[in-house]
C-alpha cells in the first residue's frame, strides 16, 4: 500500500504549477497526439517514416535547454557541445566495441555520461564562480566554438581512439546503429518504423520525466532561482548546486539528442557544434515558448519541420528565416510564439465559457 | 644572440596577440560596459569592416582611408540598428544577446547569398624585415602601434571630451543623468554606433591579413568573448590587462603547440580564472581599490 500511495503521489506531479495543460482535456489532447504519432507510420512509407525521427532526435536537445534557459534562467549557448561529445563519444565506442551483445546500448548510456561528466565539470566552474546573466551565455558559446576548432583539425591519421579516425573537418562516419539484442537475433536500428516507435516512446518517456522533475520539489526551487536567486539563497537554498544540478541534467538530453542523432544517420561532423548549429536550439526553444514543456515541444517541431521545408524550396534563405525569427520573437512576443498563441486562445475559451470553465 | 632572437620572437608573438585581443574585444567592451549588453552581431559588424575597407582599395581608395570607410559605415549600422532593435531590450539583456545572435544569423548568410563565398582579399602590405632567422611582418607592427592608439583615443575619449562625461554619467547612474538633462538615449546610440565602429576598425585592419568568407567574424568572437569575460566591465581596468595577460598565454601556447593550443589554452585559462575572479579583473581591482 505504502508503495501504492508513493507512484500515485508521483504520478499527481505529472501536472502542477510549472506546466501548462492540467486536467482531462489536456490529457485526452495528449493521448489523441499520442495515438496519431504512433498511428502515423501505418499510412506512410517506411522510408520517410525514418527520416522523419529526425525531428524527434533534436527534441531532446530542446527540452533540455528549456529546462535550463526557460525554468532555471542560465542561458546556454553551448548546448551542442554536448550534442557534439556525445555524438562522438557514441561513434569512438561502437567503432572500438562493434554492435554485438547489446554494447550499442551501453554505448549510448556511456555516452551521455560522458557528456554529463562534461557538463558537470564546466557547470562546476562556471555556477561556482557565480557566473550568470550574459557571461554564462558567450563563455558556453565560447566553450563551443573552440571545441568545433579542435575536431576539424583531426584530419590527420595521428587522431584516432583506438581504431576510430576523428576525421577532422569531414567528420566521422560508418558507426553501427543502436541494435537491440534479441532472441531471434538482434534488431538494428535503422532509420525505419522500429527506430521511430523507440524514440518516438523514449520522446514520452523524456516529456513525462520531465514534467514530473519541474513539478516537483527541485523544480519549484529552480524556478525560484529564476524568479529571484537572492531571495532563494536567503530561504536557504544553495543556488549553485541547484543550477549546477540543471545544468547537467539538460547536458545530457542535448548528450541524448547528439547519440541518436549520430545512431541515425551513422555520421557526425564538427559542424554539428558550429556556430550555426549553435543558434538553431536557440531559435527552436525561444520561438516555441521556453518557460514551458509542451510549448517548447510544440514550437520546436514547428520550426524544425518549416526550416526543413524551406531547406527543400530556397536552401539558402532557410538561416536568414531562422534569424528574422528570432529578433521577431524576442521583439513581439518574448515569453515564445506558440506559448502567446496559446495563451490567448485559452483566455478567449474562458471567457466566452465562464461556467464551464476549469478553476486553475 | 640566439636567447635574444628568440626573446625578440616572443615579444612580437605577445604582441602581435594582444593586438588581436584588444582590437576585437574593445569594440564589445565597450558596449557592454556601457549597457551591460553582450553584442552577439559584434563579429558581423568586423565582417563589415572588412568588407568595406577591402572594396574600398579595390576601388582605389589608399588603406588607411578604406579601413576608415569600414569603420564609419559598422557605426552607423551600429546606431541604426541601435534604434530599431536593441532600443526596446535595455530592460532584458537576456533577450539582447537572442536578438542580436538573430541579427548575425542574418547578416552571415545575407552575405553569402549577395556577395558569394568569399571576397577577393589585397595582400599584407609593407613587407616584411628579418632578425635572427626569422622574418616578421611590418604590418603587424603597425597592428600593434593601432591597438595601442585605439586605446589611448578611447582613453582621451572618455575622459577628455564632452560625449565622455556624460557617457560616464550616465553608465553610473542612468536616471539621475537623465533628471540632470542628458539625452541618455542618444548616448547610448553613439556608444553602440562607437562600439560598431571599433568593431569594423579591427575588421579593416585585419582584412589584409586574412581570407574573406562570409563566417569570417567568428575568428574573431571567441578571443573577444574571452577578453571581456575575464575583463570585466571596465575597458582600461579590464579589457588592456586582461588582452595584455591572454596575450602573453596565447602567445607562449601558440609557439610551443601551435595556434589551436593557444586558443585552448586561452579559454581554460579563463575558465578557470572566473571561477577565482567572477567579476573579471576590473571588478577585482575596483574592490582592491575601495
Amino acid at each position: 500500500m505504502a508503495l501504492l500511495s508513493r507512484i500515485t503521489s508521483i504520478l499527481t506531479l505529472l501536472e502542477g504549477p510549472q506546466t501548462l495543460g492540467r486536467g482531462r482535456r489536456f490529457w485526452s489532447g495528449f493521448a489523441l497526439v499520442v495515438a496519431a504519432a504512433s498511428a502515423y507510420p501505418l499510412f506512410a512509407d517506411g522510408y520517410d517514416v525514418g527520416n522523419n525521427v529526425y525531428f524527434f532526435n533534436w527534441t531532446f536537445m530542446a527540452l533540455g535547454l528549456c529546462l535550463i534557459w526557460g525554468y532555471g534562467g542560465s542561458l546556454s549557448f553551448g548546448q551542442t557541445a554536448f550534442f557534439g561529445i556525445a555524438g562522438y563519444a557514441y561513434g569512438v565506442l561502437t567503432i572500438n566495441l562493434g554492435d554485438a551483445y547489446g554494447l550499442t546500448l551501453f554505448a549510448l548510456v556511456a555516452a551521455v555520461l560522458i557528456s554529463a561528466v562534461c557538463a558537470a565539470i564546466l557547470g562546476y566552474f562556471l555556477f561556482f564562480g557565480r557566473i550568470s546573466g550574459v557571461f554564462l551565455g558567450i563563455v558556453t558559446l565560447s566553450v563551443t566554438l573552440v571545441m568545433e576548432r579542435f575536431i576539424s583539425q583531426t584530419a590527420g591519421p595521428e587522431w584516432h581512439i583506438g581504431t576510430a579516425r576523428l576525421n577532422g573537418f569531414n567528420g566521422m562516419g560508418a558507426m553501427p546503429s543502436l541494435t537491440i539484442p534479441w532472441p531471434g537475433g538482434p534488431i538494428v536500428l535503422f532509420p525505419d518504423v522500429a527506430l521511430y516507435y523507440v524514440t518516438l516512446v523514449l520522446l514520452i518517456l523524456v516529456y513525462l520525466g520531465l514534467r514530473m522533475l519541474v513539478n516537483s520539489r527541485f523544480g519549484n526551487v529552480i524556478v525560484a532561482i529564476r524568479e529571484n536567486p537572492q531571495r532563494a539563497e536567503m530561504l536557504g537554498y544553495d543556488v549553485r548546486k541547484y543550477q549546477l544540478g540543471t545544468f547537467i541534467i539538460g547536458s545530457s538530453l542535448a548528450g541524448l539528442s547528439g547519440v541518436l542523432y549520430t545512431s541515425w544517420g551513422n555520421y557526425i561532423t564538427p559542424a554539428s557544434m558550429g556556430m550555426t548549429a549553435a543558434s538553431l536550439p536557440i531559435v527552436w526553444v525561444a520561438v516555441g515558448g521556453r518557460s514551458d514543456l509542451t510549448t517548447t515541444l510544440f514550437g520546436s517541431f514547428l520550426v524544425l519541420i518549416g526550416f526543413q521545408a524551406l531547406t527543400i524550396y530556397g536552401s539558402q534563405y532557410a538561416l536568414v528565416v531562422m534569424g528574422a525569427l528570432l529578433v521577431l520573437t524576442v521583439l513581439v512576443a518574448p515569453s515564445g510564439i506558440v506559448a502567446s498563441a496559446v495563451l490567448l486562445v485559452s483566455k478567449r475559451w474562458m471567457r466566452k465559457k465562464p461556467q464551464s470553465g476549469e478553476v486553475s | 644572440m640566439d636567447v635574444l632572437y628568440s626573446a625578440f620572437s616572443l615579444l612580437y608573438q605577445s604582441g602581435d596577440a594582444f593586438a588581436f585581443l584588444v582590437l576585437s574585444a574593445c569594440g564589445l567592451a565597450v558596449i557592454f560596459g556601457m549597457m551591460g549588453v553582450i553584442n552577439l552581431a559584434h563579429g558581423e559588424f568586423i565582417l563589415c569592416g572588412a568588407y568595406v575597407s577591402t572594396s574600398a582599395t579595390h576601388m582605389g581608395l589608399p588603406l588607411p582611408l578604406a579601413i576608415a570607410l569600414g569603420a564609419g559605415v559598422a557605426g552607423l549600422i551600429g546606431m541604426l540598428l541601435e534604434r530599431l532593435i536593441v532600443r526596446h531590450l535595455y530592460s532584458r539583456p537576456l533577450d539582447t544577446i537572442v536578438a542580436t545572435w538573430g541579427i548575425s544569423m542574418i547578416v552571415t548568410q545575407g552575405t553569402l547569398i549577395v556577395l558569394g563565398s568569399t571576397m577577393q582579399g589585397t595582400g599584407t602590405p609593407f613587407g616584411s624585415f628579418v632578425v635572427g632567422n626569422y622574418s616578421y611582418s611590418v604590418y603587424r607592427i603597425v597592428l600593434m602601434g593601432m591597438a595601442l592608439a585605439t586605446l589611448a583615443a578611447l582613453w582621451l575619449v572618455f575622459t577628455r571630451t564632452r560625449f565622455g562625461v556624460l557617457a560616464r554619467a550616465t553608465i553610473q547612474v542612468p536616471h539621475i543623468a537623465q533628471a540632470l538633462g542628458v539625452n541618455t538615449g542618444l548616448i547610448y546610440s553613439l556608444t553602440f554606433g562607437l562600439g560598431a565602429a571599433l568593431a569594423g576598425l579591427a575588421g579593416g585592419l585585419y582584412a589584409p591579413t586574412m581570407t574573406l568568407v562570409p563566417t569570417m567574424g567568428s575568428a574573431f568572437i571567441v578571443e573577444a568573448f574571452v577578453t571581456v569575460v575575464i575583463g570585466g566591465a571596465d575597458i582600461f581596468l579590464g579589457t588592456a590587462p586582461a588582452a595584455a595577460i591572454l596575450g602573453v598565454v596565447k602567445a607562449a601556447l601558440t609557439s610551443w603547440q601551435g595556434q589551436l593550443a593557444g586558443q585552448i589554452g586561452m579559454l581554460l585559462a579563463v575558465i578557470v580564472v572566473i571561477r577565482i575572479l567572477p567579476r573579471g579583473i576590473s571588478g577585482w581591482i575596483l574592490k582592491e581599490r575601495a
